[in-house]
């Protein structure tokens, strides 16, 4: 079957292509880019005035909770909010109930996913059995079973030591190393940043140098290695300075930031709502200062990619006193939004960069399909609604979680629609004439 | 909540017409931080009343009568506690002690849950000392009923700050431009931040002193001057305000012990001596005599410390009352 996406204008970094094309699908793969194609026997899909066709978000930092943690999302559940909010691929962190340590783990969220058939599912795998920071785990296996990259992610890689085995031993299956970096001699019982919105509140504070120094200490071991080390959700301002010194020493060093780090500072402790702990996050929102470094970063290219960290918990979970509520919060619903919102539409950064950021830098640093609308590469593909009015509204979405410190937020941009395998699996109201 | 909340957060200082207040705006006394200049005055002067009745011979008013009042403790404290239950009893509010120890949170009931199995048997108030920082803030949003803050984590406790007000304003007759020096465990500490944004409010010139390992992050921005000599910070001050340090703080590498912290942080006589001559030393309790205070200074003629005890009585009085049975309430009319 064929479909032929009309009239877009097709935004493309990893083709070099920026401007109207029109997209043929056939049998789930990009079949031509072209102007003025011919519908010939396809069925033609008009792409509403304004919108954008790219290649496929990919979200390379989720938390799906599958298995063991069924009450907060689902592969299922998470795989909807993905494409509900643009991604036609998610990478999953290991931190599930058990770790995904092993192959059966890593098989079993493929089979969730396949049987949810909306976004792909790219599992990360457990750099240690447990997560416990003790003993490799089978990464091979691992890899062998679909993983794309190593994380003990909600804690960071124990030691110095484990860290260089772990780049080294996964280089040979071509998988990054993705670190949270933390210091938890530093964090310590922190609950936010340390700095005069915590102290006047009485909170814990994690001081920055709890990532930054963690974040130096990978750089040199990328270094030592020659592997590739990915820095999950960065926070600190120094740690982009760290990362700025080891591309510039040619380390293989890529970093992500958040849309809550480049959107929210640690002043949403005290307002509006003060203690609210759908605020609370790990890494925690840190100054403006840094929060501008994060914009700045973005805009010049240091940072590769934008990752959600999407955190569901259970509203009885986040309903208690600050210190006691989990870190995180939901995220794949509101990226797109924000990334217009804050970053776009204020000209920090160009539509093209956007893409890069969101689905041909992932794609490449997880080394997975997708990225790209090269012809032959699946068709997945993401169309935006640059104009688009979006209201969040947690009640609506589609996750099972609903820890969102956006919600009543009205945002510039959206989505259009997300295509997975050729198959439109997401629609926005209104515009149902691409989901033919 | 938002309508609710919209008044919250802000400076405490300045924000009302130079009138006075005649009533709080909310039904809840979170922290200091909550309450303008004109409020905080307004408590004062209702606790200067009250304190004439604790000098009566029946020392008993029918103020609160057919009003409850929940003492929900998380925490022991014998102090506070003790302070609200006398001050209940003498507005004759019917009160309640729930005092729950620290296991029964492992037992699984959540503060929220807590809140509302003590909301369906409707308190008119409910008093609230909690270790976590922001407690009675959930618990405000949750209730219906008035939460009084008598201490959450390190973030507030307002009525002491409140009756230290009092027992300034009593010695001193005023409290703007007095130079008021808060020494101790800074870090820890929820009665610096009601104290702090209490006495800038009300235009005192606040010092505080502390070792730098217990010195908040930030705390420049609190509009008080931070020092780590407490020489520096007690020279010619009019009032000096010690706090409590606790013995766990050596655990957290904090200190290296408390021998050393009184060589080099305890208010002794000697020290006393570079402070103005009609200098004021407070305590918020439970004192460590050899540790943050010589017993000498505790005991001596510039101790007001006991004071402090009685003047809580009263403050505690005047909140309850200007929040349950004061003036303007519609609600319960």
């Amino acid at each position: 079957m064929k479909r032929l996406l009309k009239g877009g204008r097709v935004v493309d970094p990893a083709g070099g292509r920026d401007g109207a094309f029109d997209v043929l699908i056939e049998d789930g793969r990009i079949a031509r880019v072209g102007r003025d194609l011919p519908a010939g026997d396809a069925v033609v899909l008009p792409v509403p005035a304004g919108c954008i066709v790219c290649p496929g978000l990919i979200d390379m930092h989720v938390h799906l909770r599958e298995p063991g943690q069924e009450h907060k999302e689902t592969v299922a559940t998470g795989a909807a909010a993905a494409v509900a909010g643009g991604f036609t691929a998610v990478a999953c962190m290991p931190n599930t109930t058990p770790v995904n340590d092993n192959a059966g783990v890593t098989a079993y969220m493929r089979q969730k996913a396949a049987e949810a058939g909306l976004a792909r599912v790219y599992p990360i795998g457990a750099v240690s059995k447990g997560s416990a920071g003790e003993e490799l785990a089978d990464i091979g296996e691992l890899h062998a079973a679909g993983c794309v990259a190593i994380s003990d992610d909600g804690r960071p890689v124990a030691t110095a030591l484990l860290m260089r085995r772990a780049l080294e031993y996964a280089e040979m299956f071509g998988m990054p190393v993705i670190d949270h970096c933390e210091d938890p001699s530093l964090k310590g019982e922190g609950v936010a940043h340390e700095g005069y919105h915590a102290s006047l509140l009485g909170l814990r504070g994690i001081p920055n140098a709890s990532e930054e120094i963690i974040v130096h200490r990978d750089i040199v071991l990328a270094g030592l290695t020659g592997a590739a080390f990915h820095v999950a959700h960065m926070s600190a301002r120094g740690s982009l300075d760290a990362v700025r010194y080891g591309k510039a020493r040619g380390v293989r060093v890529t970093c992500e930031v958040t849309p809550h780090h480049f959107v929210l500072t640690d002043e949403a402790l005290a307002r509006p709502v003060p203690y609210d702990t759908n605020v609370k996050m790990n890494p925690p929102l840190c100054e403006a200062e840094d929060r501008d470094a994060m914009l700045q970063g973005i805009a010049d290219g240091t940072i590769d990619a934008i990752a959600t960290d999407h955190a569901p918990h259970h509203a009885d979970e986040k309903n208690v006193e600050f210190d006691r509520a989990p870190f995180g919060i939901v995220g794949l619903e509101t990226a797109v939004p924000l990334v217009f919102d804050r970053l776009v539409h204020p000209g920090h950064i160009t539509l093209r960069r956007m893409v890069e950021l969101l689905s041909t830098n992932p794609a490449r640093i997880l080394r997975v399909p997708g990225g790209t609308l090269a012809e032959g590469a699946p068709a997945d593909i993401t169309i935006l609604a640059p104009d688009l009015t979006v209201s969040v509204a947690a009640a609506r979405l589609r996750s099972k979680s609903r820890n969102t410190p956006f919600d009543g937020w009205r945002l510039r941009g959206g989505v259009a629609a997300t295509i997975v395998g050729g198959r439109t699996v997401w629609v926005n109201d209104g515009m149902a004439a691409l989901g033919a | 909540m938002s309508e609710r909340d919209a008044g919250r957060g802000g400076a405490a200082a300045g924000a009302e017409p130079a009138a006075g207040a005649s009533r709080l705006r909310s039904k809840d006394l979170l922290g200091i931080a909550e309450l303008t200049a004109d409020e905080i005055r307004l408590v004062l002067d209702t606790a200067e009343a009250m304190k004439e009745i604790g000098e009566r011979p029946i020392k008993k008013v029918p103020t609160l009568r057919g009003r409850t009042v929940v003492n929900l403790f998380f925490e022991p404290s014998t102090r506070t506690r003790t302070s609200f239950e006398v001050a209940e009893k003498r507005l004759s509010a019917d009160s309640l002690n729930i005092t729950v120890a620290g296991s029964s949170v492992v037992k699984g009931e959540t503060l929220a849950d807590t809140a509302l199995n003590l909301e369906a048997m409707a308190p008119d108030l409910i008093v609230l000392r909690h270790p976590s920082s922001g407690a009675s803030h959930l618990l405000a949003r949750i209730c219906r009923a008035g939460v009084i803050n008598a201490g959450d984590g390190m973030h507030e406790h307002p009525t002491q700050a409140l009756l230290d007000a009092l027992t300034i304003r009593e010695r001193k007759g005023r409290i703007a431009g007095l130079t008021v020096v808060i020494v101790g465990d800074l870090l820890h500490s929820r009665v610096l931040r009601s104290n702090v944004r209490l006495l800038t409010a009300l235009g005192a010139d606040v010092r505080v002193a502390a070792p730098a390992t217990l010195m908040p992050p930030g705390i420049e921005r609190f509009g008080v001057r931070a020092l780590t000599s407490i020489d520096a910070a007690v020279d010619g001050a009019d009032v000096i305000m010690m706090l409590r340090i606790q013995r766990e703080r050596m655990h957290g590498g904090f200190l290296p012990s408390l021998r050393e912290y009184f060589t080099v942080f305890g208010l002794t006589a000697e020290r006393l001596r570079l402070a103005a001559p009609d200098v004021i030393v407070m305590h918020p309790g439970p004192m460590n005599r050899g540790v943050e205070i010589a017993s000498d200074v505790a005991d001596g003629p510039h101790s007001v410390i006991l004071h402090q005890v009685a003047n809580g009585v009263a403050v505690r009085m005047a909140v309850l009352y200007l929040l349950a049975g004061g003036v303007d309430h519609e609600a319960t009319a």
